[in-house]
């Protein structure tokens, strides 16, 4: 049983198709690439699988279990990780607030947040992972775009038990950082993680991704082995044009 | 997504020195206003009496601004809190000619202020108004309210018990009242910072769709707080009726602007996020130290309103500074 299956996932906001019969499997240990022009329907694809839309139409299967999700947390609650695209985090907390949020560690017997606690596991899960951070303790505000980043994937990978999915991870970031998050990303693969990655950089798509399925104004176009396509290919399908 | 500008490392230094500073502003103020009423007021100013006057005259400013730390923590506003207590300072001392039971009135007065904050949260989060226009009016339809029930009379309150536990009494030689203070300060600290709810509350305030797909009740936590910030409202109504031996539609009035200075000052933003429990009701006692030694200095009402006018106006650009700043 795959750990995602969507059949015939269509969405319409109002008159407007968002996305038209969608189908997709992703296996544990393995990276999707969703590629596509601006406003293809990949960023709502991504929200309807994480529970922020329901879809008007169509199936979404959470290894073999069919699933209607209610909202985001509904889809956290049985394993879904998010990295959103205007990150889901909040500046003003320390590091260790953000990896907690909203599944914060209490203490017995008076439950009191456990603050020590959640510290102690930030700080061993990015030095697992091999994020630099000065400390777990600082405001999230005060690090660079790539380690808040990089605090939102390690808040996936802590918490994902069966699905995370990306949208456009590394947009904002530069080419350090980028290949950073991208080494997390491969890292989340070899823990057996499916990963769906929203993507526009081709380049990424080859260096990260086992298959990759191609959108274009709400239509699937076509799913491809990355080894068995080029460049040029995935052009032309984004964009219709033949090459 | 922003990210952060690269800073040489000594800019960003003065920058942190800068932002610490403004989250001591109260401490400082409050030392530096003490020493000078001290030295130009001398004994009048330096004396057991005085110093626990300006404590429990602060009572209900500092129980109002542990409501009031909540609700600017979550980026709302609630400008209902002055009329809140007057109306439940009425209904709390007409329950009580009516029951003749101190804890009847004094829950008819708290679920007076807490029905006051439920409305403006399901107004806020159900309608999706400004808190703002929403706490504006129901400001004016509570006043309206306590002038209304009582036809502009003052309800005395005789019960010796509600005297004493919401007014005049002392519990192991310390006034009631600073009990209150210090007990709505513990409690408020220790959710801000130690509950659950505190950390919702600081989340949603910072950045709402995060906390929404982090799980949190983004709508329970809004329509909580307004509730928090009506029950604060209610309590320190009562503690005016307490304390005065009756209430009027005139209590609270002039409330509002204090506890909004008390809790700025603090180093509580008014976007958002971030606030101090300590702070506030620092705040709130710094306030009251002001009025007290303006008031011996001789200023009438007037002038001291401009003064805490002031006052606001300097907190408000402090808090404003820090939030581009950072
Ligand atoms: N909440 C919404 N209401 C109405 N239309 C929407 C909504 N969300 C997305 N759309 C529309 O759906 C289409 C796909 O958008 P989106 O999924 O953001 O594209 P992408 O992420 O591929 O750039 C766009 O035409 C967009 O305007
Ligand atoms: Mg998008």
């Amino acid at each position: 049983m795959n750990p995602l299956s969507l059949s015939g996932i269509s969405k319409h906001f109002g008159g407007i198709v968002a996305i038209e019969r969608f189908d997709l499997e992703v296996e544990a240990g393995e990276v999707v690439a969703l590629v596509g022009d601006n406003g293809a329907g990949k960023s709502t694809l991504v929200r309807i699988i994480s529970g922020v839309h329901q879809p008007t139409d169509g199936e979404i299967r959470l290894a073999g279990e069919r699933v209607a999700f209610r909202d985001a947390s509904d889809a956290r609650a049985n394993g879904v990780e998010v990295v959103y695209q205007d990150l889901a985090l909040v500046d003003l907390q320390p590091v260790y607030m953000n990896l907690f949020l909203g599944r914060e560690l209490r203490r017995k017997p008076f439950g009191l947040l456990d603050r020590a606690e959640m510290a102690r596991q930030t700080q061993q899960l990015v030095d697992d992972l091999d994020v630099r951070i000065p400390t777990a303790k600082a405001a999230l505000g005060d690090l660079s775009g790539g380690q808040r980043q990089a605090i939102a994937i390690a808040r996936a990978t802590h918490w994902a038990s069966r699905l995370v999915l990306m949208d456009e991870p590394t947009a904002a970031l530069g080419v350090a950082e980028t290949a950073k998050v991208e080494e997390l990303i491969l890292k989340l693969k070899a823990r057996g993680a499916a990963v769906l990655v929203v993507s526009h950089n081709m380049e990424q798509v080859f260096r990260i991704a086992d298959r990759v399925t191609v959108l274009r104004r709400g239509r699937q176009v076509g799913t491809k082995r990355v080894a068995e396509t080029s460049h040029n290919e995935l052009v032309s399908m984004i964009t219709g044009l033949s090459s | 997504m922003t990210i952060a500008p690269t800073q040489a490392p000594a800019e960003k230094g003065v920058q942190l020195v800068v932002r610490s500073w403004r989250n001591y502003v109260v401490y400082v103020g409050f030392v530096v206003v003490f020493l000078y009423f001290a030295a130009t007021q001398g004994a009048s100013f330096l004396n057991g009496t005085t110093l626990v006057n300006i404590v429990t005259q602060a009572t209900p400013i500092t129980i109002m601004a542990v409501g009031t730390v909540f609700v600017l923590s979550l980026g709302e506003i609630d400008l209902s809190i002055g009329s809140t207590v007057a109306l439940a300072a009425l209904t709390a001392a007409a329950t009580l000619q009516v029951s003749g039971a101190w804890w009847i009135a004094a829950l008819a007065g708290l679920a007076v202020g807490a029905a006051v904050g439920l409305v403006n949260g399901l107004f806020v989060t159900v309608m999706r108004l400004p808190s703002f226009l929403v706490t504006l009016a129901t400001m004016g339809l509570v006043a309206g309210l306590a002038q209304q029930v009582t036809n502009l009379q003052s309800v005395p309150v005789t019960d010796a018990a509600f005297g004493w536990l919401l007014g005049g009494g002392t519990l192991l030689g310390i006034p009631i009242l600073i009990w209150w203070s210090a007990v709505a300060a513990v409690i408020g600290w220790h959710v801000l910072r130690q509950r659950r709810f505190g950390a919702h509350v600081l989340a949603v305030g910072n950045n709402a769709s995060a906390a929404r797909v982090s799980g949190i009740k983004v709508t329970r936590v809004r329509i909580a707080v307004f509730m928090l910030s009506g029950t604060t409202a209610a309590l320190a109504g009562l503690l005016y009726a307490g304390r005065l031996a009756g209430a009027t539609y005139t209590l609270g009035t002039t409330d509002l602007m204090s506890v909004l200075a008390a809790v700025i000052v603090g180093g509580t933003a008014l976007t958002g996020g971030k606030a101090s429990m300590i702070g506030a009701v620092v705040g709130s006692l710094f306030m009251s130290m002001i009025n007290y030694g303006l008031l011996l200095a001789g200023l009438t009402v007037a002038q001291q309103e401009i003064v805490r006018g002031v006052i606001i106006l300097i907190a408000v650009s402090l808090s404003l500074r820090g939030k581009k700043g950072s």
